[in-house]
């Protein structure tokens, strides 16, 4: 049977995690924004900013780690001006993501136009390859399925751990959650809710630029116009089905991708029957479904959306 | 140390100015990446208002751009208004465009006073169903319409892609997935001979002083403001919110569908899946910097228009990447809600209370 034939393959269990690896950064991203209080619209321009500027940095001669670099920084400036405006200036958090998305997006295409005007094919740049890992590479089916990723899918998946680590192990991770729910608590811990929510606005940005990095330093090897293509939104949806937990995001992600790289497949055994954009509107319908399906009963953090100032309890 | 400290009273003056204010500054910070690029700053801006109103021809394409952003901004603005976050006039438009390409290009043949209605009816009713969606989501499911309208957008684009390669292709374009054309029965005149701003402009006008009497003189109106200033306290005061709500997820979609309508009835004549360069998005913007005023909506669109316009006249002068008027329309979004916030805070500027200086 041909859908059988399908979840036998090793090479769709490696495209289900190829294509997970992004939603992964951007999920966790995410999570650690909405756990400190703040929803984070301008996931999708940093993306879009992530990866023209990973591309960037390694066209421009740097090496692609100490590029990685420069996206977590470019990640953590526009997560600092999301912050800025909705921390302590309190304003309406939609807006001030949808305004980040929108500049985000509009400044990587106007440096990427202005740096090459007229260019018709985008200029390629060597990218993360695929780790070969001793005796593990080189076994059946798993070799192929699990173990022939780039750093970058392995660094994602490590840091769904360090991020569970942080935020149910050690007292940051603690205050960030506390400050997401109860921002007067951390206020009387002597801590500054203003800080932390900054802080954590700022790391979960660096870490939605990582997935957009990742499309053009693993995926591909080229930066091209709308290549995010709603991957960020897909994101915050699929934040709420992880209800906010590092590991049902890795979960969501995995079976997001999976789902992705079954409906590429589907449509070469079935496509004759059903015009392309069937499939490609599947990914965004599920998205949406997942949404629908846990929304009456997500725990959203109890201050999500909630400006803080001092002394105003 | 700067202390941020509420206004007891909303500032006026600066409420008023803050979208001026807004639009200058996002002006100003534009010289930084026009600069970046090589040109000249005054040149480029020299460029820009010569490009957007320098002749009848430029302002002409300027109200032409403006028509779809007073439409998707007033669809933003009366939802914003009832807190509901529709981000999907992108999607909406498309689904009126469809709507007017599916019945104005030769599936009903009738005169033009009946055409033109019909198109209109139809892409209205398109975007209003295509947003009525999202809103029953988040009233039975909880479902975060922003979210929804988001990707719904996405959805819209693929399905307007699938229509225009199958049932609604047009056999003469030689494979290019186009739409066949309106006839000119359905189609919107123009209003200036030669000119490309039509009627759709017309149509905007009716629709913003629609819906400014509607929010200023009727109960929907009041209706519509208590739920966006407080849902528990209306509900509360016998206000039917969720009626309200479903009404503005009717009206906001209904009026993204009409920019969608004028666009392919009035402009361009056919549909192609690149209709809208973002105008659902920027719709978003326009409400923002009007302070989601009916009245507002009509300069604002008018501003984003004139960036747009004047921005490839830029373009085509100095060179510089036309990407430049996106971000123009960002930094718009952003500065008009730093100066939302200095009409409600002031920044006061107090001295640290010397250690132990109390008790």
């Amino acid at each position: 049977m041909d859908i059988l034939d399908i979840l036998l393959s090793a090479n769709f269990w490696a495209a289900s995690i190829r294509i997970a690896t992004p939603l992964i950064f951007g999920v966790l991203g995410a999570l650690i924004c909405e756990r400190s209080g703040v929803l984070n619209l301008g996931i999708e321009g940093i993306f879009t900013a992530g990866a023209m500027a990973g591309w960037m940095a390694v066209w421009l001669g740097l090496d692609l780690w100490p590029a990685l670099l420069v996206v977590l920084v470019v990640g953590a400036l526009f997560g600092l001006l999301h912050a800025v405006l909705t921390v302590p200036f309190g304003l309406s958090q939609h807006v001030s993501g949808i305004g980040i998305t929108l500049l985000a997006t509009s400044l990587s295409y106007f440096i990427y136009r202005t740096a090459l005007p007229n260019v018709s094919t985008p200029p390629r740049i060597e990218p993360f390859r695929p780790l070969d890992i001793p005796v593990l590479s080189d076994l059946p089916f798993l070799g192929t399925a699990l173990f022939s990723h780039t750093a970058l899918t392995y660094l994602a998946i490590a840091l769904v751990g360090v991020v569970a680590w942080i935020l149910y192990r050690t007292p940051l991770g603690l205050a960030i959650r506390a400050v997401g729910d109860n921002p007067d608590s951390v206020d009387a811990q002597g801590l500054s809710v203003h800080a932390l929510r900054t802080g954590a606005v700022m790391a979960g940005s660096a870490l939605m630029a990582m997935g957009g990095a990742f499309l053009t330093m693993s995926a591909f090897d080229a930066f091209f116009f709308g290549m995010v293509n709603g991957r960020g939104w897909i994101c915050i949806a699929l934040t709420v089905f992880a209800s906010w937990r590092p590991g049902k995001a890795l979960l969501g992600a995995l079976l997001f991708g999976a789902f992705d790289a079954f409906q590429v497949r589907l449509q070469t055994q079935v496509g004759a029957f059903l015009p392309s954009q069937v499939f490609l509107m599947l990914p965004y319908l599920l998205a949406i479904a997942a949404l629908v399906v846990v929304a009456r009963k997500a725990d959203y953090p109890r201050a999500l959306l909630v400006p803080w100032f001092k002394g105003s309890r | 140390m700067i202390v941020v400290e509420p206004r007891a009273t909303l500032s006026r003056p600066l409420a008023a100015l803050a979208p001026v204010l807004a639009g200058i500054a996002a002006m100003l910070l534009a010289a930084i990446p026009i600069a970046f690029a090589g040109a000249n700053p005054i040149a480029a801006y020299g460029y820009m208002v010569s490009g957007a109103f320098g002749s009848m021809f430029a302002f002409s394409e300027t109200l032409t751009r403006t028509t779809p952003l007073i439409l998707t901004g007033l669809a933003a603005a009366v939802a914003f208004r009832a807190r509901l976050w529709n981000i999907g006039g992108e999607g909406q438009l498309y689904a009126g465009a469809l709507a007017a390409v599916a019945i104005g290009t030769g599936a009903i043949d009738a005169p033009s006073w009946v055409m033109i209605p019909l198109v209109l009816l139809a892409g209205a009713v398109a975007g209003a169903l295509f947003f009525l969606g999202p809103a029953v989501l988040k009233l039975k499911f909880g479902a975060d319409e922003v979210v929804t309208t988001l990707l719904l957008n996405f959805v819209m684009l693929l399905f307007v892609q699938m229509m225009l390669e199958g049932p609604l292709k047009d056999p003469m374009s030689l494979g290019w997935p186009q739409s066949a054309a309106i006839t000119d029965a359905a189609a919107l005149p123009a209003l200036i001979p030669r000119m490309r701003v039509h009627a759709g402009l017309v149509v905007g006008l009716v629709a913003v002083l629609a819906v400014w009497l509607m929010m200023k003189r009727t109960v929907w109106g009041m209706e519509i403001r208590a739920v966006g200033e407080n849902a528990p306290a209306a509900r509360y005061a016998g206000i039917p919110v969720t009626a309200t709500v479903l009404r503005v997820a009717l009206l906001s979609g209904a009026l993204a569908g009409l920019a969608g309508v004028g666009e392919v009835a009035g402009l361009k004549g056919y549909l192609t899946s690149d209709l809208s360069p973002g105008f659902g998005y920027s719709g978003i913007v326009v409400a923002m910097l009007a302070g989601l005023s009916p009245l507002g909506v009509v300069a604002a669109a008018l501003f984003i228009a004139s960036v747009f316009v004047g921005a490839d006249s830029m373009s085509r002068g100095l060179g510089v990447a036309s990407y430049i008027a996106d971000l123009v329309v960002a930094l718009s979004l952003l500065s008009v809600l730093v100066g939302g916030f200095f009409t409600r805070f002031r920044l006061r500027l107090a001295r640290r209370t010397p250690a132990g200086a109390e008790g």
